[in-house]
C-alpha cells in the first residue's frame, strides 16, 4: 500500500498535504505557507538554532511521546509524516498565558533583541519536558545548538534553572491519540512537478527504489542534504528517505557487537556506543548539537564520508564494519576499506549503508577520541583523533590510530602505529611516534587551521593520549573546573 | 519647587523586563521579514562580484531573466538618482558601476515571485571581468600608499625625547582581528510604492534617517517623499548603522523599476560576505618606561583595514586614537593612524567603534612592560592610571573630571580575590605541566558622545490621548539593547503614570525627523532626555491648565502615581487630561536634546569630544591546555559603572553580553580571507561566536554602587552599550598569563587567541 500524501499534527489538528515539493523545508512551510513567523531563519544551515522547533513522535506502544528539538531550516517538510510539529506558537495555543519556559525567560531578562529567543524557548521546552533539575553541563549541552549574540547566556542559564518552578499554563502540547491515528502505514510517495519524495518502510522496498532510481538522493537526517538545497541550490529530483525504514531504525546487541541501523539518530546511537567506550564521551558530546544529533544519523555521517566527520576515527579504531545492502544482496566492509578518496567510497550504484557493526569493548583496551576545534561546542574539527591501545605488560600488543582533518579521508596513521606496536609504552616511544605522524599525514591549510599546527596538534593529542592512558589528567580544559 | 513637586520615582531604576520580552518568547515580536506581505510583493536576491578588483566588461543576465519566477533585474544603469549609499564620503556604490572592488560586491539585483527563485536566478549571471591589481592586506596598502582617507596624527609632549632617555624601551608589533557583528537577524528591507511618488521602507536599521536620505537620493526623490520605519532589529551591534542603507536602496530601486513592493532579505552567507565588519588593526609601538613600569614616552602606529570605501572608517579610526590611552596617562605620546584601502568589503561600525582596538593596543603595552620587568601587570596598570587632580588630561586635551577607575579596580581586586587567586594559580602551574591557569584584570574607560559633535542631538514625540494613555516616539531604534523600555520608564515617571499606559512605537522618520543613528552608546542619554523634555512640555501645559481651572498656584499641582493633587483635591490623571482637552490644551509635544559641554576641533584633535566617561573592570581566569591551545574561562568578575542605572536588569544584560562578545572577538571569532580576497568564514559553521558552554561556570557581575554620574545626564545614568565590550580584553591577557613561563615570559600571542594562535605562542617568544 502506497500513500500519496503526508500527514502530521500541528496544534491539535491533522495537517494533510498531497502536493509537496520534496525539498521544501519545514521553515519555509511555516514562514511562507502558513505565515507563522515566530520561527526564525538565522543561518539556514542548522548552526544557529533560531529556527528550532520540537518534533514529537510516539515512543513504544503506549501514550509516551518523545519530544526532540530539530532545526526546521534544513528539515524537509515531508519527513514530518506521521509526527507532530510543535512551534513556539504552540506553547500559547488559544491565547494561553506564558508557558513556564517563557515566563522564566521573561523574568530573567533572557531575551534582548529576541530574534534567537523562539529557538531558545523551544530547546528549553524540550529540556523542560525531558529532564528535571538539569546541571549546568546539561544546560550547556541542551543549548549547544542555539546562538545568542546579545545576552552572553547567563540569564538564559538562569531561566533554564528556574523554569521548573513556574506554574504551568494548561496547554496540551503533544497529542498521542492523534499521532496514533496518523501512524504511517506503507510506503509514502509524494511529489510536485515530477519531483519525488519516497519514504519506504522496509529495507527491501528501499533497495527496490534505489535499483529503480539509481540517481536518487538518499536522505537520512538531512543535516547535510539540507544544505545542498538551502546553500548550494542543488535541484534534487528524487529523494529516498531512510527515516521510516524499519530495519534501519533498529539497534540490536549480541554478546560480541552492537549493530546500529543506518537511520538511527546520533541521539539514540551515542549512549550504547559510549556505554561500551566511555573514552568517546567528550568527542560525542562535542559532536554537532542536540537538534543536529536528533536528526543526523551515524549511517549518514559514515556514508557521507567527509574527511572531517567526527565519528569515523573512533569507529575505525574500534573496528567497525559497515553492512552494505542493495537489491542484489548484502555485504560487509570494514570502515577503513570503505573510503577510497576525498568523498569517494565503496558504495555501488543502488547500494546503501544498512547498519554499522561495532565490536564490544574488550577488557584491557584503552580507547579514546579527541576533537580539536576553535569552539568546544558545535564546531567542525580542525583535527579529530582516535586511539585504541592494548598493552601486554609494558609492551604495546595492539594499537590503532585514526585521524580526521589530516587527509582527504579519515585515515589510519600507519607509520605512527608501527612506531608504537611492540614497543614499550613510554615517553621515548611516544616521541618517536609523534614524529612518525609527519610521515603519515600532509594536511592542508584552511580557515580551521594551518597545516603545521594541524600536524603539531595531532602529535600533541597522541601525547595527551599517552598521559591519560597512564592515569594522568584528564587534560581536556572542558573536564576541568566542573 | 517644594518637595511635594518632586514625586517618587516609580519606574526609573527598576529592573523591568524588556518591553517586548513577552513578544520575544512567544514568537509574536514582528521583525521586518515577519510583517504581512503585500499580495504583489517581489523577493530580491543580489548577484555578487566574484573578483576583488576588476572592470566589468559585460554583465550577461539572460539566464537570470530566463529563470522560472523571475520578473526583472537591476544593474547600476537602472539607478535613477545617485548610485551611492555612503553616508559621509559618497564612495559606496549601491550596484557596481563598471568596476568591482571586493568579492561579494553587489553587481545586480533580481526580482522574482519567491525568495528561492530569486536566489537561484542570482547565481546564473555570466559576468565578464577584466582583473585589476587587488590590494588585500592593510600592510600592503600602507606600503603602496593606498588609503581611503588621509592618515592622521595626535601628538602631545615630546615622545621622541622621552623614548630616547627612557631607562627601558620596547618595540613591538601586535594587532587585532576583524569581527562579524553576527546579529541573528540578517539584513532585510521591504520597500512599498506609495501614492503620488511616495515610498515607504521597512528597514532593519540603526539609522532610519540615513536610509531615508539615501533612498531619496538613489531614487530621485526628496526626503519628504520617503518614510522609513523600524520597530525593532534582531540585533545590530553597529552592523546596521551604515550598511542597512545598501539593502534598502537595492529594494527601493527595484520597487521603482517594477512598480511593485520589493523585499530583500540577505541569506546569512551573503550577509557576511557583502556587508562590513569590524576593522582589523595592525599595531606597532615603541614605548619607553621606568623601573616601575611607568610609561615615559610612547609612539603608536596604527593601520586598519578599511576595505574599499571610507564608510565610517574616519570616526572609527579617530575613536581608536582617542582610546589608545584607555585609563592611563600618556605624557609624551604620538599616535599615527592609517586608514588603509583594501579590495575587501568596507569595514564598518561594530560595538566600540575603534575603541576596542585602541584599548587593546595600550593594554598590550602594559602587559608587555609588566612581563619585561617581571611585575604583576595589575601593578603596572595602577602605576599608569590617570590621576584625579594631576596627570588627568588626555592626549586630546580633555580634562578627566569623573575618574573612578582606582575605586573600581580596588573594589574588584578585593571582591575577586585577585591576590590569593594569583598565588593559587602559581602553585597550580608549578605542579601541572599540561594544563596551565592564568588571570588578568583589565580596566575600561570609554568616552561617551559621538565624536562628530553635530550628531549629539535627539528628538522625541509624545502624544497624550483623551483616555489618559500615551504614545511615545523618538529617534532611537531598538536593537535589543532595551532603549525603548528605558525611555518609557523615563516618560512614565515624568508624567507619573503606570508604564503600561504608554505604548512604545516604532522608529519612524515621519514622526521624528533627522535623527542620528542609534549608536555611540548614546541612545538612552539622548532620546531619554528628549522624551523627558516632550513629556515635561505636556505636563507643564497640564499644570498651567490645572492651576487656572482649579484656581490654585502652579506649585500646588503635583503629579503623583496616576493622580494629580490640585491644592486640597486629588483627581485622576485621565480626568485632568479630559478637562484639559475640553479646554483646548494641546496634549502632544516634541522634545529636543543636545548634549551640552562638548566642543571639539577635529582639525587639531583637541577639545572635549566626550561629555563623560564610562568605567569598568574585569577579572578573568582561564585554564589553557598547552597541548592543544584550547582554553576555558573558569571565573569572571566584573564591576561596571552605569551611573545611577535607569534599569539595572537591562544594564546588567548589556554588561554581561558585551563582555562575552568582547571575549569572542579575542578568542574564537576569526575572520579569514583567502589569497584571492574571498572571505572563507561566512557562516556560523566556520565563524564561531561564543556559545552557552563558553560562559564561565563562575560568573559574577556587579554594577558599581553610588555611581551617580557627575554630569547631568538623564537621572544621572551612564551609557552602557559599548563600554562593557572591552571588558573582554581581560580574557586575552589571562590566556597570555597562563602560557607565560620563565623560559617564555612574554609569549607572542596574536589575536584572536584561537587554539592555533595559543599553540604558536607557547612555542614562540616575542620578536
Amino acid at each position: 500500500m502506497s500513500r500519496d500524501r503526508i500527514r502530521f499534527v500541528l496544534d491539535g489538528d491533522i495537517i494533510e498535504l498531497d502536493d509537496v515539493d520534496p525539498t521544501r523545508t519545514v521553515l519555509q512551510f511555516l514562514r511562507e505557507d502558513l505565515r507563522r513567523t515566530g520561527t526564525k531563519e538565522g543561518c539556514a544551515e542548522g548552526d544557529c538554532g533560531a529556527c528550532t522547533v520540537v518534533v514529537a513522535e510516539l515512543e513504544g506502544s503506549g501514550d509516551d511521546v518523545r519530544l526532540r528539538p530539530v532545526n526546521s531550516c534544513i528539515q524537509f517538510l515531508a519527513t514530518l509524516d506521521g509526527k507532530e510539529l510543535i512551534t513556539v506558537e504552540s506553547l500559547n495555543r488559544g491565547g494561553a498565558a506564558l508557558h513556564p519556559v517563557q515566563r522564566a525567560m521573561v523574568d530573567h531578562h533572557g531575551s534582548q533583541c529576541g530574534f534567537c529567543t523562539p529557538g531558545f524557548v523551544m530547546s528549553l521546552f524540550a529540556l523542560y519536558e525531558n529532564q528535571d533539575a538539569p546541571s549546568r553541563r546539561e544546560i550547556d549541552d541542551a543549548l549547544a545548538g542555539n546562538l545568542c549574540r546579545c545576552t552572553g547566556y547567563r540569564p538564559i542559564i538562569a531561566a533554564a534553572r528556574s523554569m521548573y518552578d513556574e506554574p504551568g499554563n494548561g496547554v496540551t502540547i503533544a497529542h498521542p491519540a492523534l499521532l496514533r491515528a496518523i501512524a504511517p502505514e506503507g510506503r509514502l510517495s509524494v511529489s510536485r512537478d515530477g519531483r519525488w519524495f519516497h519514504a519506504p518502510e522496509t529495507a527491501d522496498e528501499l533497495a527496490e527504489l534505489l535499483a529503480a532510481n539509481p540517481d536518487a538522493t538518499l536522505l537520512a537526517g538531512g543535516t547535510d542534504v539540507g544544505l545542498w538545497v538551502t546553500k548550494q541550490f542543488r535541484k534534487i529530483d528524487t529523494i529516498v528517505y531512510t527515516g521510516r525504514v524499519r530495519e534501519l531504525r533498529e539497534i540490536s546487541e549480541t554478546p560480541a557487537q552492537l549493530e546500529i541501523g543506518a537511520a538511527v539518530s546520533f541521539t539514540d546511537a551515542i549512549p550504547p556506543i559510549v556505554g561500551q567506550y566511555p573514552g568517546l564521551d567528550e568527542m560525542f558530546r562535542r559532536f554537532a548539537s542536540p537538534p543536529i544529533r536528533n536528526t543526523g544519523t551515524l549511517g549518514g555521517n559514515v556514508a557521507n564520508g567527509s574527511p572531517i566527520g567526527d565519528s569515523m576515527p573512533a569507529l575505525m579504531v574500534i573496528g567497525a564494519t559497515l553492512v552494505l545492502r542493495s537489491a542484489s544482496g548484502t555485504r560487509a566492509v570494514t570502515l577503513e576499506d570503505f573510503y577510497h578518496d576525498y568523498m569517494v567510497n565503496d558504495l555501488r550504484p543502488g547500494e546503501f549503508v544498512a547498519a554499522i557493526r561495532i565490536p564490544k569493548a574488550r577488557p584491557g583496551d584503552v580507547v579514546a577520541s579527541y576533537k580539536w576545534s576553535k569552539r568546544f561546542d558545535q564546531d567542525i574539527s580542525g583535527v579529530c583523533t582516535a586511539y585504541r591501545l592494548r598493552l601486554d605488560g609494558d609492551k604495546v600488543a595492539e594499537v590503532e590510530i585514526a585521524c580526521g582533518g589530516m587527509a582527504a579521508t579519515v585515515k589510519r596513521a600507519a607509520h605512527c602505529e608501527s612506531a608504537i606496536r611492540g614497543r614499550e609504552w613510554n615517553e621515548t616511544t611516544v616521541e618517536k611516534a609523534m614524529a612518525a605522524l609527519a610521515r603519515d599525514f600532509n594536511p592542508i591549510s584552511d580557515m580551521r587551521a594551518t597545516a603545521d599546527v594541524r600536524l603539531r596538534t595531532c602529535q600533541n593529542l597522541l601525547k595527551r593520549f599517552f598521559l591519560e592512558s597512564r592515569g594522568d589528567g584528564p587534560f581536556s580544559v572542558y573536564a576541568y573546573g566542573r | 519647587m517644594d518637595a511635594k513637586a518632586d514625586p517618587v520615582i516609580r519606574a526609573v531604576g527598576k529592573a523591568l523586563p524588556h518591553d517586548s520580552a513577552h513578544l520575544h518568547v512567544t514568537g509574536q515580536a514582528a521583525y521586518t521579514d515577519d510583517l504581512p506581505e503585500p499580495r504583489d510583493l517581489l523577493h530580491l536576491a543580489v548577484g555578487m562580484s566574484a573578483q576583488p578588483h576588476a572592470r566589468l566588461k559585460h554583465i550577461d543576465l539572460e539566464a537570470v531573466l530566463a529563470t522560472d519566477g523571475v520578473v526583472d533585474v537591476c544593474t547600476a544603469d537602472d539607478i535613477a538618482g545617485e548610485n551611492n549609499f555612503g553616508g559621509i564620503v559618497h564612495d559606496d556604490p549601491i550596484l557596481a558601476p563598471g568596476e568591482v572592488q571586493y568579492v561579494g560586491q553587489a553587481v545586480f539585483s533580481v526580482a522574482a515571485s519567491s525568495v528561492d527563485a530569486a536566489r537561484r536566478a542570482a547565481r546564473k549571471a555570466n559576468i565578464d571581468y577584466e582583473s585589476l591589481e587587488a590590494i588585500l592586506d592593510p600592510r600592503e596598502a600602507v606600503e603602496k600608499g593606498s588609503f581611503v582617507l588621509p592618515s592622521e596624527t595626535i601628538e602631545r609632549g615630546d615622545p621622541d625625547a622621552a623614548l630616547a632617555s627612557a631607562p627601558h624601551r620596547l618595540r613591538r608589533q601586535t594587532g587585532t582581528g576583524g569581527q562579524d557583528q553576527f546579529y541573528l537577524e540578517g539584513h532585510v528591507s521591504m520597500a512599498l510604492p506609495q501614492e503620488d511618488g511616495g515610498m515607504l521602507v521597512y528597514s532593519s536599521t540603526q539609522h532610519p534617517d540615513e536610509v531615508q536620505m539615501l533612498v531619496a537620493a538613489a531614487t530621485r526623490r526628496e526626503a519628504k517623499d520617503v518614510v522609513v520605519i523600524c520597530r525593532r532589529m534582531g540585533g545590530a551591534f553597529g552592523g546596521k548603522e551604515s550598511q542597512a542603507a545598501l539593502i534598502a536602496c537595492i529594494a527601493a530601486v527595484m520597487t521603482d523599476k517594477t512598480g511593485r513592493p520589493c523585499k530583500l532579505r540577505l541569506d546569512r552567507d551573503d550577509d557576511m560576505i557583502m556587508t562590513g565588519k569590524r576593522h582589523d588593526f595592525i599595531i606597532d609601538y615603541d614605548v619607553g618606561f621606568d623601573d616601575d613600569g611607568r610609561i615615559l614616552g610612547i609612539d603608536f602606529e596604527l593601520a586598519s583595514r578599511c576595505g574599499m570605501s571610507a564608510d565610517l572608517s574616519g570616526p572609527v579610526n579617530d575613536r581608536a586614537m582617542f582610546h589608545c590611552d584607555n585609563a592611563y596617562y600618556l605624557e609624551n605620546v604620538r599616535i599615527r593612524s592609517h586608514r588603509c584601502k583594501t579590495h575587501t568589503v568596507s569595514s564598518t561600525a561594530f560595538r566600540g567603534f575603534g575603541g576596542p582596538q585602541g584599548m587593546f593596543a595600550i593594554e598590550h603595552v602594559i602587559d608587555e612592560i609588566a612581563r619585561t620587568l617581571g611585575k604583576d601587570p595589575l601593578a603596572v596598570r595602577r602605576t599608569n592610571f590617570y590621576g584625579t587632580t594631576d596627570r588627568n588630561v588626555t592626549h586630546y586635551q580633555q580634562t578627566i573630571e569623573d575618574n573612578v577607575i582606582d575605586d573600581i579596580v580596588d573594589q574588584l581586586e578585593t571582591t575577586s580575590e585577585y591576590v590569593s587567586r594569583r598565588a593559587s594559580i602559581a602553585e597550580f602551574n608549578a605542579s601541572n605541566p599540561v594544563l596551565r591557569r592564568g588571570i588578568a584584570l583589565t580596566p575600561v574607560k570609554f568616552g561617551i558622545s559621538f565624536t562628530a559633535t553635530h550628531l549629539n542631538q535627539a528628538a522625541a514625540l509624545v502624544h497624550v490621548y483623551k483616555d489618559g494613555t500615551v504614545q511615545l516616539n523618538h529617534g532611537g531604534t531598538e536593537m535589543g539593547q532595551g532603549l525603548y523600555i528605558k525611555v518609557a520608564q523615563i516618560v512614565a515617571d515624568e508624567l507619573q503614570i503606570d508604564i503600561d499606559r504608554i505604548r512604545i512605537t516604532a522608529a519612524d522618520t515621519s514622526k521624528v525627523p533627522n535623527a542620528s543613528a542609534t549608536a555611540a552608546s548614546s541612545g538612552s542619554d539622548m532620546n531619554g532626555r528628549a522624551a523627558q523634555a516632550a513629556a515635561r512640555k505636556i505636563k507643564t501645559r497640564l499644570r498651567e491648565f490645572a492651576a487656572r481651572h482649579f484656581d490654585v498656584g502652579e506649585a500646588d499641582v503635583v503629579f503623583d502615581n496616576n493622580r494629580v493633587d490640585v491644592g486640597n483635591k486629588t483627581i485622576d490623571f485621565v480626568e485632568l487630561v479630559q478637562l484639559a482637552w475640553f479646554d483646548r490644551v494641546s496634549l502632544s509635544a516634541t522634545g529636543y536634546y543636545r548634549t551640552p559641554k562638548i566642543n571639539y576641533d577635529r582639525s587639531t584633535f583637541s577639545g572635549r569630544p566626550f561629555f563623560y566617561y564610562a568605567y569598568g573592570a574585569a577579572v578573568s581566569e582561564v585554564v589553557v591546555d598547552t597541548l592543544t591551545g584550547e582554553h576555558r574561562i573558569l571565573r569572571t568578575d566584573i564591576l561596571h559603572d552605569c551611573g545611577d542605572s535607569l534599569n539595572p536588569g537591562i544594564d546588567l544584560g548589556q554588561v554581561e553580553g558585551g563582555y562575552v562578545q568582547g571575549a569572542g572577538w579575542l578568542t574564537s571569532e576569526e575572520i579569514c580571507w583567502d589569497e584571492t580576497g574571498r572571505l572563507t568564514t561566512h557562516a556560523p559553521s566556520t565563524y564561531k561566536i561564543p556559545v552557552c558552554s563558553d560562559l564561565a561556570p563562575d560568573f559574577r557581575v556587579t554594577l558599581l554602587e553610588n555611581a551617580r554620574n557627575k554630569e547631568q545626564t538623564i537621572y544621572r545614568s551612564k551609557a552602557v552599550g559599548e563600554p562593557p565590550f572591552m571588558l573582554g580584553i581581560s580574557v586575552f591577557h589571562a590566556i597570555r598569563d597562563a602560557i607565560a613561563t620563565d623560559a617564555n615570559p612574554a609569549p607572542n600571542l596574536s589575536a584572536p587567541a584561537t587554539p592555533e594562535s595559543v599553540l604558536r605562542a607557547i612555542e614562540e617568544a616575542a620578536p
